[in-house]
C-alpha cells in the first residue's frame, strides 16, 4: 500500500494541464460561435424544408434535418447564444447579488447575518432546479424568465462562500500585521484580502457557468425555457425524442454540444481549482 | 443521542417555515390574474368567481397567507382544478411510484460507484484509475435529459431489451434509473476514491497491516467503514438533486410519479397542484437530509457532541 500516498502522479498532473488546455479551446470555440453565429452558421435555422423532414445527416446538412426540415447544425450553432447567454447571465445577476449580500450580512453580524443565515437555509431545502421549475412556472416560459429563476437559485451559493471568506479573512494575523507596519487600507483589501477572497468565488462561479447552462437546457426541455421556433438545445433533444426511432441524428447532435461545453467548462475550473487554491499556496495558513 | 436529534429537529422549524412561506409567495409572482391564466379568458365570470373564492383570492394577503399555513398544518394542500381531488391525495397516490424510482437510481449508483471507486483508489494512477477518472467524467457531463433519449436509442430501439417507458416490472426500472442514477454515480466513484485515499494514509491502516492483517480486510472491514461517512453525506445531499431530477426523468419515461404530476400540473396551469407538488419534494428534501444527519450522528459519537458545544 505504499503506492497510495498522497502524492499526485506526474502523469495525472499533466493529463490535467492538457485538459485545460483542451476545456479553454472548446469554451473559446463555443464563445466565438455564440458571438458569431450568424457568419459561421451554414444555413438560416428558421428555414423549413418539408420535404427534407427528418433526413438524416447529408452533404448538404452535415447534421441532418428535424421534423420541419430544418437544418439541425445551423438551429446548434444559433443555440449556443441562448445557453451561453444565459449561462453568463444568471452566474453574473446571482454573483452581483451574492456579493453584495455575503459581505452586508459578514460586515453587519449580529441580526442581519442570522437573518441572512436562515434565509439562505429556506434556499437550500429546495432541492437543484425545482425552484427554478415553480419560478418559471409560475412567471412563465422564456428566457428572461429562466435567467430570473436561476438568479434567484444561485446568488445563496456565492453570498455563503463571500460571507465565509470575509469571516475568516479578517481573523488572520497577516492583516492585523500590515495594518500594524502602517500598511493603508486600501492596499491590504486590494493587495491581501481580495485576491484571496476571489479565488473560491471564480472558481465556483466557473462551474455555476456550467450548471446554469444545463439548467437552461432542463428548462427548455421541459417547454418553460426559451419558446420556439427559437433554436435551443434543450427544447431541440425534447423535439427530438419523438422521432429517435427514426431520426436519433435531431437528439444526439445537440447534447453532444451541451455535453462538449459543459465538460470543458469544468475542465477550466478543476485547472482554477488546482491554480488558485489558496490551501496548496499555503502562503498564509 | 435523543439530545442531538431533538436539537436537529428544533433547527428544522425555521426552514419548514420559510419553505412553507416561499411556496405560498411563489403563486403570487403570477403575471396578471392568476384565475384568467388558470381557466382561460373565457372561462365564465361566475366560474371565475367560484375559483377564486375556493383559492381564497379574494382575501387580503395576510389572511391568505394565515390561511394557507393553517392548511399545511393541517395537511390541506388545496384542492386539484383540473381534478377537483385533494392535492396531497394526488400526490401520495404518486409517491411510491417516485420512491420506487429513486431507490432503483441508489441501487444503480451505489452498484457502479463501489466497484470504480474502490478499484480506482486501489490501483491509484493506473489506467484503471484513469478509466474511472473517465467514467465519472462523461457521468457528471451528461444532461439527464439527453443520456434518458440515448439509453432509449441503445436499449429499447436498437437492441429491443427494454420497454421505453411507462411504470411495470424490474424491465421498466433499469433505463429511468440509470438515467437518474449514472450522474450520481460518478460523484460517489471520486468521492469514494479520495476519501478511500485519505484513510489509507492513517495510522491505523499502517498498524492493522504491520498486525499482518490480510489486506483485503483491512481495505473492506476497517477502511471502507471510516470512508463511509462523506459518502452517506454526499448521498443524502444527492437525493435532493434526485428528486428534482425525478421530474425530467419521469417525463421522459412516462413514469407516473410525482415529477411527472408536476409537469402535468404546470402544463395544466394547476397551481394549487403546481404549489403542493414543490413544497411536497422541498420538505420531504429536508427530511432526508434530517434522517442523513442523524445517520453520521449515529455512525460518528463525534459530531454528536461538537453541535452539543
Amino acid at each position: 500500500m505504499r503506492r497510495l500516498s498522497e502524492e499526485r502522479g506526474t502523469l495525472r498532473r499533466l493529463l490535467k494541464k492538457k485538459s485545460v488546455i483542451f476545456g479553454g479551446i472548446v469554451c473559446l470555440l463555443f464563445l466565438l460561435t455564440a458571438i458569431f453565429a450568424p457568419l459561421i452558421s451554414p444555413g438560416d435555422p428558421f428555414a423549413q424544408d418539408l420535404k427534407g423532414s427528418l433526413s438524416p445527416p447529408s452533404k448538404e446538412h452535415l447534421l441532418g434535418q428535424d421534423k420541419l426540415g430544418r437544418d439541425v447544425l445551423s438551429r446548434i450553432v444559433h443555440g449556443s447564444r441562448v445557453s451561453i447567454a444565459a449561462g453568463l447571465t444568471a452566474v453574473t445577476i446571482s454573483l452581483a447579488i451574492g456579493l453584495a449580500v455575503g459581505s452586508v450580512a459578514a460586515y453587519a453580524g449580529g441580526f442581519v447575518d442570522s437573518l441572512f443565515m436562515r434565509i439562505a437555509d429556506v434556499f437550500l431545502a429546495f432541492p437543484g432546479i425545482l425552484l427554478a421549475i415553480g419560478m418559471t412556472a409560475v412567471l412563465g416560459p422564456g428566457l428572461r424568465n429562466v435567467i430570473i429563476a436561476l438568479s434567484i437559485i444561485g446568488w445563496v451559493g456565492y453570498a455563503r462562500i463571500i460571507r465565509g471568506q470575509i469571516l475568516k479573512l479578517r481573523e488572520l494575523d497577516f492583516v492585523a500585521a500590515a495594518r500594524a507596519m502602517g500598511v493603508p487600507s486600501r492596499e491590504i483589501i486590494l493587495r491581501h484580502l481580495l485576491p484571496n477572497a476571489l479565488s473560491p468565488i471564480i472558481i465556483e462561479a466557473t462551474f455555476g457557468v456550467a450548471r446554469a447552462i444545463v439548467a437552461e437546457a432542463g428548462l427548455s426541455f421541459l417547454g418553460l425555457g426559451v419558446q420556439p421556433p427559437t433554436p435551443s438545445w434543450g427544447a431541440m433533444i425534447n423535439e427530438g425524442r419523438f422521432y429517435l426511432f427514426v431520426a436519433p441524428h435531431i437528439t444526439t447532435f445537440p447534447g453532444l454540444a451541451i455535453m462538449l461545453l459543459v465538460m470543458s467548462i469544468n475542465f477550466l475550473g478543476d485547472g482554477l481549482r488546482d491554480a488558485l487554491d489558496v490551501r496548496e499556496g499555503g502562503e498564509f495558513l | 443521542m435523543t439530545g442531538y436529534i431533538l436539537r436537529r429537529l428544533a433547527s428544522l422549524v425555521p426552514v419548514v417555515f420559510g419553505v412553507v412561506t416561499a411556496v405560498f409567495l411563489m403563486a403570487h409572482l403570477i403575471p396578471g390574474d392568476p384565475v384568467d391564466i388558470m381557466l382561460g379568458e373565457t372561462a365564465q365570470p361566475a366560474q371565475k368567481e367560484a375559483l377564486r373564492k375556493a383559492l381564497n383570492l379574494d382575501k387580503p394577503l395576510g389572511e391568505q397567507y394565515l390561511l394557507y399555513l393553517e392548511g399545511v398544518i393541517r395537511g390541506d394542500l388545496g384542492t386539484s382544478i383540473r381534478t377537483g381531488r385533494p392535492v396531497l391525495e394526488e400526490i401520495l397516490r404518486r409517491f411510491p411510484a417516485t420512491l420506487e424510482l429513486a431507490a432503483g437510481s441508489i441501487v444503480v449508483a451505489l452498484l457502479i460507484a463501489f466497484p470504480l471507486g474502490i478499484i480506482a483508489a486501489v490501483k491509484k494512477d493506473t489506467p484503471a484509475d484513469g478509466a474511472s477518472l473517465f467514467f465519472s467524467l462523461i457521468g457528471l457531463s451528461m444532461p439527464n435529459f439527453w443520456l434518458g433519449p440515448l439509453l432509449i436509442l441503445l436499449f429499447s430501439i436498437k437492441l429491443n431489451l427494454l420497454p421505453v417507458a411507462g411504470r411495470g416490472g424490474l424491465s421498466h426500472l433499469i433505463l429511468p434509473s440509470l438515467t437518474m442514477g449514472l450522474g450520481m454515480s460518478a460523484i460517489l466513484t471520486r468521492l469514494l476514491r479520495s476519501s478511500l485515499l485519505d484513510e489509507f494514509g492513517q495510522d491505523y491502516v499502517k498498524t492493522a497491516l504491520s498486525k499482518g492483517l490480510p489486506r483485503r480486510r483491512v481495505l473492506l472491514v476497517h477502511v471502507m467503514k471510516n470512508s463511509m461517512i462523506p459518502v452517506l453525506t454526499v448521498m443524502g445531499l444527492q437525493f435532493g438533486a434526485l428528486l428534482a431530477g425525478s421530474i425530467i426523468t419521469e417525463m421522459i419515461f412516462s413514469w407516473p410519479g410525482i415529477g411527472y404530476l408536476t409537469i402535468s400540473a404546470i402544463n395544466n396551469r394547476d397551481y394549487p397542484l403546481v404549489q403542493g407538488c414543490v413544497l411536497f419534494i422541498a420538505l420531504f428534501y429536508v427530511l432526508v437530509n434530517l434522517l442523513t444527519d442523524m445517520a453520521y450522528g449515529l455512525f460518528d459519537p463525534r459530531i454528536r457532541y461538537e453541535k452539543a458545544e
